[in-house]
């Protein structure tokens, strides 16, 4: 080795050089990496495309299940109630006033409950452990199976509510909302139920956008002399109404998309009616229901019930996205 | 004699009555005392400046002042803060109230997400102002020499202010309510030299109709704009728990930066340590 | 603009000064009273459901708990006793196949979010796909897999399977692992990146060695909660893995579940039945925060 470096420092070359050369027998790429590096990155790139093969897959599999029952029924499956397999005659009316109704009248009973609870988790009214105890019970209450609130909501839910409800039959009665008897399963009850699945998304969707939002607007606020509620209503709030709306949209979309803890509350009825105390449908509800056994053109009418809904579902999604992303831009 | 021991500290009372006294004024944050045993008179009409280190607790004294304090869990403060005959800090006294005669301006600029309009109105408006609120914003604007950046855009958000703007925007936002008092924390520490000129001749102004007491790291800013000045240290404390913040010496500008009673305080003045 | 008139001013007119002492009775104390109340209430109502349930599946499901619940098949209508046996094995089989298939997919697809993709189009697509897909109804899915896998009878012309269920399960936790993955890549500090490609790393070693594991918490904190998430999905398996009331027969074949047992179950107006879906629903509540549990032990492991 001696003898070799001191000839090679004798040459126009670097003595170090060979002993460098030798130590990292990887210096020059081999070809075999290169085309892992390559490999790899195409791998990637077709699972990363799998997401938008499986997006269009569904929404082709679900439109070209429909087509037959379009063009069948038209326009009119939207406003047409009644659902007849001996007649072939279908309408998802019913189905759709049931996913719309309890979906909105779960957001507007969950929305003050949520974002109220965010406040009271996020202000300083409580020590911070008991705070972090209400948090993480309010995430545990998402992970809760929706399948095992269904259980719950039929043998303990249920009957515990049906005085409730005899009295708002009573009081109410005279409203074509309140017209019917309460006979165990029923839209209202599918309504609470589906508040207990959404509150976790508003409480923790409006908890970080509260948390985010700066403590010196906080700060300024109570600098001029606000109260804490005035802070919150003033100048909290507002900062953090994007986020908010966002993550209530998204609820939304959640809440019209639920499907076991509804379908096993709601009844399952065909015949429409206003009253929120009579069993109803939704969407998903005659998805569930329904599909197993289902046949021939009935398949078809389910699979446009089930476009309708995707549709739903996927402007309410949008419009969350587009809300968060156009609002958060003023602040 | 408390009296006795803190009018040592103090500047002579002859320049005036005192605005807010101090009393044995000691903050904690948990276990850790950031501050301890102040006792200091500020007199009222003036401006007041403390100056020190970096963690010696002047930041948190005049916190302090107007109950800022409370946000910060944890954080405590022994002894007595007297207002217009009141300890801040006695049970009965509402922070709110407090905050409505004491306002504030914070160390970065921090407009409401509303639009400037607004950000000046809002305060007013819970405070119960009754008056013309056109004319209430634009002299407070005015009073800020924020008027001229202002006065064509007030629908507009806070936010599409410069930053030296920002902070004179939240300046008219303080005295808007026509506070008392006016706390004012670095309010020139995110700014360039330009905006913090002009913060300093809006200072000069206010001293008119506020008592004013800021915060700065900014010695030669201290000496421009403070009639007073309270030169606060930090030491260590034994046993090593970080360093616990005391009030070195409080007196005219001029005697602080000229003539200071204390070897520290001519070793930070002179640019030996901090 | 010429002369700036001089500013005069009134200090004590504008403002009414009010003592400094608290008033109880003033509306604006009165009013934060009544908000912190309703606030407090609103989160007393919130909590109520979780330790309603956790109380019912708790006594119901609890007391139900035997050996026999494990080893054995559900009883046959009419008849005491039986056990849950078939639908563990059957839940814990669709939602591995699910794993199997979400997990490399979702961590691929998320590597090239992060590592890979510069913004085009193509990674914006996918990027806004993923928010769609993860906001599909999970009963939409199951429709999908009905339509694609079941009636085309690919598998050996097995309709119903546990494949099939398998693969629908996969499609819902398949957005929230690559989410999980691109937003943990993304938490990794350039400079690591740096430091892999200043001493001559590939893309691949940098990835594979240097940023994933970086980024090993946040991705397995996010997997464990999509598994435990799938791991009681029911809608999607109505129609796909089906049910059946014997030991499973491989995984082309129909398969019980513990979520469609309790929704099988549940319905019916037998009391051996109704029971069995408590236990069911304590076995699958227990394993699912058990999950949870980990994924939030997980998650501290990096804090500390």
């Amino acid at each position: 080795m001696l003898t070799d470096s001191s000839q090679a420092g004798s040459g126009p070359t670097n003595p170090h050089r060979n002993l460098d050369a030798d130590a990292f027998t990887l210096r020059r790429r081999p070809p075999s990496e290169k085309l892992l590096d390559l490999g790899f990155r195409q791998l990637t790139l077709v699972l990363a495309s799998v997401v938008a093969i499986v997006l269009l897959g569904i929404f082709i599999t679900v439109f070209q299940g429909a087509r037959e029952a379009m063009a069948s029924f038209g326009l009119s499956f939207l406003t047409i109630s009644s659902w007849d397999p001996v007649n072939e005659q279908y309408g998802a009316f019913t189905a759709i006033y049931g996913t719309l109704v309890t979906s909105i009248l779960s957001l507007a009973i969950a929305i003050p409950l949520g974002v109220g609870t965010a406040i009271f988790i996020t202000e300083d009214l409580i020590p911070s452990s008991v705070r972090e105890g209400i948090g993480l019970m309010v995430e545990l209450l998402a992970a809760i199976p929706s399948v095992v609130l269904g259980l719950w909501a039929i043998f303990v839910m249920g009957p515990a509510i049906r005085p409730v409800l005899n009295w708002l039959h009573e009081l109410l009665g005279w409203s074509p909302f309140f017209d019917t008897a309460p006979q165990g399963p029923g839209m209202a009850p599918a309504i609470l139920i589906l508040v207990v699945m959404v509150l976790p998304i508003i409480t923790a969707i409006s908890r970080d956008a509260l948390n985010q939002v700066p403590i010196e607007l906080r700060q300024g606020a109570y600098g001029v002399g606000t109260t804490r509620w005035g802070a919150i209503f003033s100048v909290i709030l507002p900062a953090a109404i994007s986020s908010i709306t966002g993550g209530v949209m998204l609820a939304l979309g959640r809440a019209m998309g639920e499907t076991m803890a509804v379908t096993m509350i709601i009844g399952n009825s065909f015949n429409f009616s206003f009253s929120l105390l009579a069993p109803g449908n939704t969407i998903a509800s005659m998805l569930a229901n329904q599909f197993g056994e289902a046949d021939g053109i009935q398949v078809s009418a389910l699979m446009y019930a089930a476009l309708i809904l995707m549709v739903l579902t996927f402007t309410v999604n949008v419009a969350a996205q587009w809300i968060v992303r156009r609002l958060s831009l003023r602040y | 004699m408390t009296s006795s021991s803190h009018s040592s500290q103090s500047a002579d009372s002859s320049k005036g009555d005192a605005c807010m006294s101090l009393q044995n004024v000691t903050i904690s944050y948990g276990k850790f005392e950031a501050v301890k045993n102040v006792f200091m008179d500020i007199p009222r009409g003036r401006v007041t400046a403390f100056i020190g280190p970096s963690g010696c607790g002047k930041s948190t004294v005049l916190r302090g002042l107007n109950r800022m304090n409370d946000l910060i869990p944890g954080c405590k403060l022994k002894g007595r803060v007297v207002f217009d005959g009141h300890d801040l800090y006695d049970p009965k006294v509402d922070p709110v109230e407090v905050r409505r005669r004491i306002g504030m301006v914070f160390q970065k600029p921090n407009p409401f997400p509303k639009s400037i309009y607004e950000n000046i109105a809002f305060g007013a408006r819970i405070n119960g102002f009754k008056g013309d609120m056109d004319e209430l914003v634009e002299r407070s604007l005015r009073k800020a020499a924020v008027w001229d950046e202002c006065k064509d855009k007030l629908r507009e958000s806070g936010f599409a202010l410069s930053g030296g703007q920002q902070q004179r925007l939240c300046i008219a936002r303080a005295i808007a309510t026509e506070p008392e008092v006016i706390l004012m924390d670095e309010p020139c520490s995110a700014l360039d030299p330009i905006s913090t000129l002009k913060i300093e001749e809006t200072m000069h102004e206010l001293k008119r109709s506020y008592t004013i007491i800021i915060v700065t790291h900014n010695m030669q800013q201290a000496v421009r704009v403070a009639d007073q000045t309270a030169f606060f240290n930090a030491e260590a404390v034994e046993g090593g728990t970080g360093k616990v913040g005391y009030l070195v010496e409080f007196n005219d500008t001029e005697r602080i930066f000229n003539a200071p009673g204390q070897q520290a305080t001519q070793d930070y003045v002179s640019g030996r340590f901090g | 603009m010429a002369n700036p008139s001089p500013i005069t001013y009134d200090n004590t007119a504008l403002f009414d000064r009010r003592p400094l002492r608290y008033d109880p009775w003033l509306t604006r104390n009165l009013r934060n009273l009544l908000f912190t109340g309703i606030a407090s209430i609103f989160a007393a109502i919130a909590v109520l459901p979780l330790v309603l349930v956790l109380f019912y599946v708790l006594m119901q499901g609890g007391r139900l708990i035997s050996v026999g619940l494990f080893t054995q098949l559900p009883p046959d209508i009419g008849m005491e006793g039986g056990g849950i046996g078939n639908a563990i094995i059957g839940t814990l089989l669709v939602t591995l196949i699910a794993s199997l298939i979400a997990i490399p997919v979702g961590v691929g697809g998320g590597i090239f979010l992060s590592e890979y993709s510069s913004g085009g189009w193509f990674a914006n697509f996918v990027s806004f796909g993923n928010d769609v897909l993860a906001g599909v109804p999970s009963i939409i899915a199951g429709v999908f897999v009905y339509g694609t896998v079941v009636t085309t009878r690919v598998f050996f012309g097995q309709s119903y399977s546990a494949m099939a269920g398998g693969i629908a399960l996969a499609v819902l936790m398949l957005p929230t692992v690559i989410k999980t993955t691109y937003e943990g890549l993304k938490l990794v500090p350039q400079e690591l990146r740096w430091g892999a490609y200043g001493v001559g790393a590939s893309k691949f070693v940098t990835v594979m060695r240097i940023t994933l594991p970086s980024a090993f918490t946040p991705i397995a904190t996010g997997v464990v909660l999509a598994i435990a998430r799938a791991a009681g999905e029911t809608a999607p398996l109505i129609f796909t893995a089906l049910f059946s009331s014997f030991w499973p027969d491989g995984v082309f074949d129909p398969i019980a579940t513990m979520s469609v047992l309790i929704f099988n179950f549940a319905i019916m107006p037998y009391q051996a039945q109704n029971e069995l879906a408590w236990a069911a629903s304590f076995v699958l509540v227990m394993m699912i925060l058990a999950a949870n549990l980990l994924a939030r032990w997980i998650a501290r492991m990096t804090k500390v």
